[in-house]
């Protein structure tokens, strides 16, 4: 444990801050420009994915275990948003063949 | 905190009721472990509020006064529930579920003393709420708003997380307390870590709340969802979302409110003027109330871009007078629209002839949201106002007051229609559970704006 925690902290803590932000812009790029709702689904969870990897390194450089704690809550809570996403993406599929967010445009968007 | 407790464990009760299909009781226990979870709440008022869970939560006055507020919102929610979900499917325990579900997020929203139970209080909301706007599998706009709401919700969650780990590496702490220390032993450092940290927050929270320039979910979502479930997102849902924004910048961030109070301060005047100004052009009433919620949201930023001790009043007072006039409005648009199949102004016409009391309850709440006096909105605002005046932000008054002068003009149309306009129609049946619900908010909406003494100085 005392090794990996070294590992980690062999890379400065402001790679990890690029990394996560550039990780997090990918995925709200890909939110605003793809047109599928699974690959912005897909987005989504890497922008929540960047926000771990962040938080896990800040805790390591900080020896604080609350950081860790939180990105369990944020796997599960991840994992619940999943479970109902992709019931309604199924859900909208089987009213229209399709999954193209741009066929959801009965209300004004 | 056994409020929490009791709301959390209704719903399972409500699942296993359903199982064993007793569906006419559903409501009755719904509603008297709501009324147990209210009086667990009041019976905290006052009581020394220390935080617990390890610091979790918080249950003070503040939790206290919001809880209730959610809670009696959503018992009138529930109560004009009856005879709705049966004509949308046969399961309706898991309806009632997923609400007192998402109720039970609401209380943690209101309640948190922790960063890490704001983000669980919200997605537990959330959650619940996505599937709620969608109950309606085989209408095609149920399914857009749900989606809509899904990916807009998921999409805001992401800037409210990144905004919270960006404090926590530049401060070291969820608690709120521990980022209030940190902020007043830091007060010089200018760390763009915490910075940005609290513009995501900000940005976060105010897509939650439906501010201006993050608005563009909400009116689709809002007209899309069925009625009664807009009810509930645009009453109970924004009132704890400004509850929890509040508490996180009342708590934490005040000292640095020079820091953060232009950004919202642009944030509200856009997010009035937008709300106002859209809602003219709107032929449908659902869409035109979802674009008034809109402007509501920016009359309740009011209260934290003017931060002071009397905020948590004045949001208080605000939102209930809100939520009141709003479950009005939603009742009597869930009744016409039962009779003429749409949700156009042109609905309403002729209504007072045959419903002179449906008539007259809509034309309160009317006249509660455009904010005349003599009713609960007309005191709503002037808290609102004298706050801002507090803080000898004249600009944002008369922006204020201008954008309540646009908000008449659309929100007469409703009367003008009732009254003025003629139409063959035959008489609206309104159930008795509903004349009970309409009463009473109409008689509390006036009861408030005649005689404010009693809510005005709770908090």
């Amino acid at each position: 444990m005392e090794s990996l925690t070294q590992t980690i902290q062999a890379v400065p803590l402001n790679h990890y801050i690029l990394l996560s932000a550039i990780i997090f812009s990918i995925g709200v790029m890909g939110v605003l420009l793809r047109r599928n709702a699974i690959v912005i689904f897909m987005s989504v969870e890497l922008m929540l994915n960047s926000v771990n990897l962040l938080l896990t390194a800040f805790s390591v450089y900080r020896g604080d275990a609350a950081g860790q704690v939180f990105v369990f809550f944020i796997m599960a809570l991840a994992a619940a948003e999943v479970a109902v996403g992709l019931a309604i993406i199924v859900m909208i599929y089987r009213n229209t063949n399709s999954i193209d967010i741009n066929v959801l445009n009965r209300l004004k968007w | 905190m056994t409020t929490l407790i009791i709301i959390s464990v209704l719903p399972i009760v409500i699942l296993y009721l359903g199982l064993y299909k007793v569906q006419k009781a559903l409501l009755p226990v719904t509603i008297i472990g709501l009324l147990a979870a209210m009086t667990a709440a009041i019976t905290q008022w006052n009581d020394s509020a220390v935080p617990i869970y390890h610091g979790m939560m918080l249950f003070n006055n503040f939790s206290v006064a919001f809880s209730v507020v959610s809670i009696v919102s959503t018992i009138l929610i529930l109560l004009l529930s009856k005879g709705y979900f049966e004509r949308i499917s046969s399961h309706i325990a898991e309806y009632y579920a997923i609400i007192l579900f998402s109720l039970a997020g609401i209380i943690v929203m209101v309640s948190y003393h922790n960063l890490v139970m704001l983000f669980i209080g919200i997605e537990i909301m959330s959650v619940s709420l996505y599937i709620l706007a969608g109950i309606r599998k085989k209408d095609f706009a149920s399914n857009e708003a749900a989606l809509k709401y899904f990916l807009m919700g998921a999409f805001s969650t992401g800037f409210l997380l990144f905004g919270i780990a960006l404090i926590y590496g530049a401060s070291g702490s969820f608690d709120l307390d521990g980022i209030r220390d940190w902020i007043v032993t830091h007060s010089r450092s200018n760390d763009p870590l915490f910075y940005t940290g609290v513009m995501l927050i900000i940005v976060g929270l105010c897509f939650k709340v439906g501010a201006a320039p993050f608005h563009f979910w909400t009116p689709d979502v809002y007209e899309g969802a069925p009625s009664l479930i807009t009810l509930f997102m645009s009453t109970v849902v924004k009132v704890a979302g400004f509850a929890a924004f509040l508490r996180l910048f009342s708590a934490c961030f005040f000292t640095i409110s020079s820091f953060w109070a232009p950004v919202l301060l642009v944030i509200t005047i856009i997010t009035l003027f937008i709300g106002n100004i859209t809602a003219l052009y709107q032929q449908s009433f659902k869409r035109m109330m979802a674009f008034s919620s809109i402007s509501h949201a920016g009359y309740l930023l009011f209260a934290i871009v003017a931060l002071g001790a009397g905020s948590a009043n004045s949001i208080f007072v605000y939102a209930a007078a809100y939520s009141i006039a709003s479950i009005i409005a939603f009742g009597a648009l869930i009744l016409v629209k039962q009779q003429t199949r749409t949700d156009n102004f042109d609905g309403f016409n002729g209504l007072a002839k045959n419903n002179p009391f449906l008539a007259l309850v809509l034309t309160v709440s009317m006249l509660s949201l455009a904010g005349i006096p003599l009713t609960a909105g007309f005191i709503g605002k002037f808290f609102m106002f004298s706050g801002a005046l507090a803080h000898y932000n004249t600009l944002l008054v008369v922006v204020a007051v201008v954008n309540a002068i646009i908000s008449i003009f659309y929100y007469f149309r409703v009367i003008i229609a009732m009254y003025f306009r003629s139409a063959e129609r035959a008489e609206v049946e309104v159930p008795a559970y509903y004349k009970f619900v309409l009463g009473i908010s109409a008689i509390a909406t006036i009861v408030i704006g005649v005689y404010p003494a009693f809510i005005s100085a709770l908090i």
